[in-house]
């Protein structure tokens, strides 16, 4: 009798040691930057994949803005702790590409789990800009978005515009600006992110190159272009508007989101991604419309190009991980997840099934404005609108940014401050070229 | 009056010695010398490919007419940080040291700012100064003044002096006040029975008597704002507008973390650490004849 509890005590442990392998799960570790409403979502797509199977746990981390969680996983690797799966902004793509013993291209990844993975049903504006040269898809499109313009409904009805029609070109924005101001708005325009925004997407925008050789799609050779005549007689309108208060610059990178979100400015680019935040946290009614154009440039407005971020998986794991972070990706693309995923954020979405199944579910109908986005970039590209794909992107942006803040604050005039941003943005590709060659 | 403690046996001071040692060789010559190897390595992002350059990283640096210019945003942030920290550090441990009731809480209050990590100074500045809403440049607006660190290099430098001398004031206020308590206060009282004002008293008997600390401070000033000073500019300004606040341990930090140019950040870090030793040398062989010890 005595020796009952102990004899069950001993088999509860034996059974319990032998049901721990059986149930060992693979950890994946996915290094991520999606903070507030984004993590949230982050955080659900993990939880629902690892609900749906039991082989598998994916631990999603947020790992500070883009920036930081790609160096801290650059840190990682060097010190053989890399995470599993890491998102990276568009501007890290070069840099990813490039580095060929740190990644394993994700058509590769597919292969070893052995999932079902075709390419094609990618939407191509995307996947082509992740695909290397030789057609094999490197990362995963995640989060991708492009730039649109949002307003603020309330606003524009207190200064006697019409709410109903947002301005289409860069002519209409300066009036629509000029009102906004005359009604006693501090912040009429602003836009976030002065590269992506202003030079990128604006450079597609009106099928002009940012940089030559396709934008860097053509080699690695591909040096600066954004001092057109065009981008200058653009930068001169923004310098202007400056001048008079109706452009407000609000920072670098995002800074200017939250003064959109807060309703401090009434008119702004910013990226798609924006909207789910809009949505939440916004206290008025806002639009979203398209990237306003210059209506005397031939062929603009093109098509926008991306931004956002993929999923790149790491090098040296173990095989189980990787078959695991095939499923995961294969699972993150699936129609229905990936719909759900686009309508949610306002992210592009990934598939051309989670568009059709979006569209069909009347999505778009009942929430104007989510298809911005989406038709701004499915229009068909050109060569000189495919996407940008330059090295040493990130100091190049910030070059700009430098350059930028002299023309807002008068130190320069458009054309030099544009003119310094190129030359100096060059030697960078000049360096990124020499570095990556052998 | 150099003290000097004879040992008897040879190995038993460098056994004492040992620890220090140690410490110095794995937390300063170690860095030192991997910041000199990699001054001279080119690698890709990921270290997966190196290749050895000789001092092209440090040519690079030299025809880089921004980087010559931040030397001299660098020379004017240090300058005013080590110079108002030092100031307002002596004043608040005077008037502290006078404080009879409630000492404690002053000081508690004056040395909490230490705690606080740089990139958190960093950001609770920009907020209190943030355009337009912030609770000083909101003030300032209505005042006729118009802040806006975004675009006036003047106010960002400004900004980033604010932060980085409100973080290390607690540093030089807990050295200030240490010393002042040292201070003999018969002294002090026989100055004040000969009549000096109390003016006179402080220029003439404790700040002498503080020279030795005001020095000490100097130093650890000036390498503050050289080497810790990043996480507030990153917090602040990113080193805009235009390259105004750029100074050099943040392009230090921006080409190592954000830029991924391991090879020029090393070389950059090397040149950092070569102008903190000369400058620690001048300081140690003219100023320090100024202290009395």
């Amino acid at each position: 009798m005595r020796f009952k509890p102990l004899a069950l005590a001993g088999a509860a442990m034996l059974s319990l040691a032998m049901a721990v392998p059986a149930q060992a799960q693979t950890e994946i570790q996915w290094w991520h930057s999606m903070g507030g409403a984004l993590g949230e979502w982050v955080n659900d797509l993990a939880n629902q994949f690892n609900a749906s199977q039991k082989d598998y746990k994916v631990v999603p981390t947020f790992k500070g803005s883009y920036d930081e969680s790609m160096t801290a996983a650059i840190a990682a690797f060097r010190a053989g702790n890399a995470p599993d799966i890491l998102q990276v902004f568009e501007v890290g793509t070069a840099t990813m590409m490039a580095s060929k013993g740190a990644i394993k291209p994700v058509a590769e990844v597919m292969k070893m789990a052995g999932v079902n993975f075709d390419p094609k049903a990618y939407v191509p504006a995307v996947a082509g800009y992740y695909t290397a040269p030789n057609g094999q898809m490197l990362s995963m499109p995640f989060n991708s978005s492009t730039v649109v313009f949002y307003y603020n409904k309330d606003a524009f009805k207190s200064a006697g515009l019409d709410a109903s029609k947002p301005p289409k070109t860069w002519p209409e924005v300066v009036l629509a600006a000029g009102k906004l101001k005359a009604a006693g708005h501090k912040c009429p325009f602003t836009t976030s992110w002065i590269s992506w925004t202003q030079l990128e997407n604006f450079s597609a925008w009106h099928n002009v190159l940012f940089s030559s050789l396709n934008n860097g799609f053509g080699g690695m050779g591909t040096r600066l272009e954004f001092n057109s005549p065009l981008h200058v007689r653009h930068f001169e309108n923004l310098a202007n508007m400056a001048k008079q208060g109706l452009f407000v610059y609000k920072g670098r990178n995002n800074a200017a989101d939250a003064t959109l979100v807060s309703g401090e400015c009434a008119m702004g680019t910013a990226s798609a991604g924006l909207l789910g935040n809009l949505k939440r946290n916004a206290k008025f009614d806002f639009g979203v419309s398209t990237m306003p154009y210059y209506p005397d440039v031939a062929g603009a407005p093109q098509n926008s190009v991306i931004g956002g971020a993929s999923l790149w998986v790491m090098a040296g794991k173990k095989n189980e991980v990787y078959k695991g972070v095939g499923e995961f990706l294969s699972y993150l693309a699936k129609p229905e997840v990936a719909a759900a995923s686009h309508q949610r954020t306002g992210y592009l979405p990934v598939t051309t099934a989670a568009y059709e199944l979006t569209e069909k579910s009347g999505f778009y109908k009942e929430n104007p404005g989510a298809d911005v986005a989406v038709t701004q970039m499915i229009r068909k590209t050109t060569d000189k609108s495919r996407g940008i794909r330059i090295g040493n992107f990130v100091q190049v942006r910030t070059i700009i940014d430098e350059e930028t803040e002299n023309i807002w604050s008068g130190k320069k005039t458009p054309k030099e401050g544009l003119d310094a941003a190129v030359k100096r943005g060059n030697e960078q590709l000049e360096r990124f070229q020499k570095a990556n060659k052998g | 009056m150099e003290k000097r403690v004879r040992f008897k046996s040879a190995w038993l001071p460098w056994v004492l010695v040992a620890p220090q040692m140690a410490i110095v060789l794995v937390f300063f010559f170690w860095p030192a010398g991997q910041a000199l190897y990699q001054s001279v390595l080119q690698e890709d992002a990921f270290g997966t490919s190196r290749e050895f350059v000789g001092l092209e990283n440090f040519r690079r640096l030299w025809e880089d007419p921004s980087y010559v210019d931040s030397f001299y945003t660098t020379a004017l942030f240090s300058v005013l940080v080590a110079a108002i920290g030092i100031c307002v550090a002596l004043l608040l441990a005077v008037m502290a040291n006078r404080v009879v009731r409630g000492a404690a809480i002053y000081k508690t209050l004056l040395i909490w700012p230490y705690a606080v990590a740089p990139v958190v100074a960093g950001v609770l500045w920009l907020m209190i100064f943030a355009s337009p809403w912030g609770v000083v440049s909101y003030t300032l607006q209505a005042l006729g003044y118009d802040w806006n660190h975004l675009l006036s290099g003047r106010d960002a430098m400004a900004l980033i002096v604010m932060a980085s001398v409100w973080k290390q004031i607690s540093y030089n206020f807990l050295f200030f006040l240490a010393g002042l308590q040292s201070v003999p206060s018969s002294v002090i009282e026989a100055a004040t029975i000969d009549g000096a004002s109390p003016w006179k008293r402080f220029w003439s008997i404790v700040f002498p008597l503080l020279s030795p600390i005001t020095f000490f401070l100097l130093v650890m000033n000036v390498i503050y704002a050289f080497f810790d000073t990043f996480a507030i500019v990153d917090a602040a300004t990113q080193g805009g507008p235009g390259k105004d606040t750029s100074i050099l341990v943040y392009k230090v930090y921006y080409d190592g973390f954000k830029a991924l140019d391991m090879g020029g950040s090393a070389a950059q870090s090397v040149v950092l650490m070569a102008v903190v030793i000369l400058l620690t040398v001048f300081q140690f062989r003219f100023v320090e004849k100024k202290v009395q010890y």
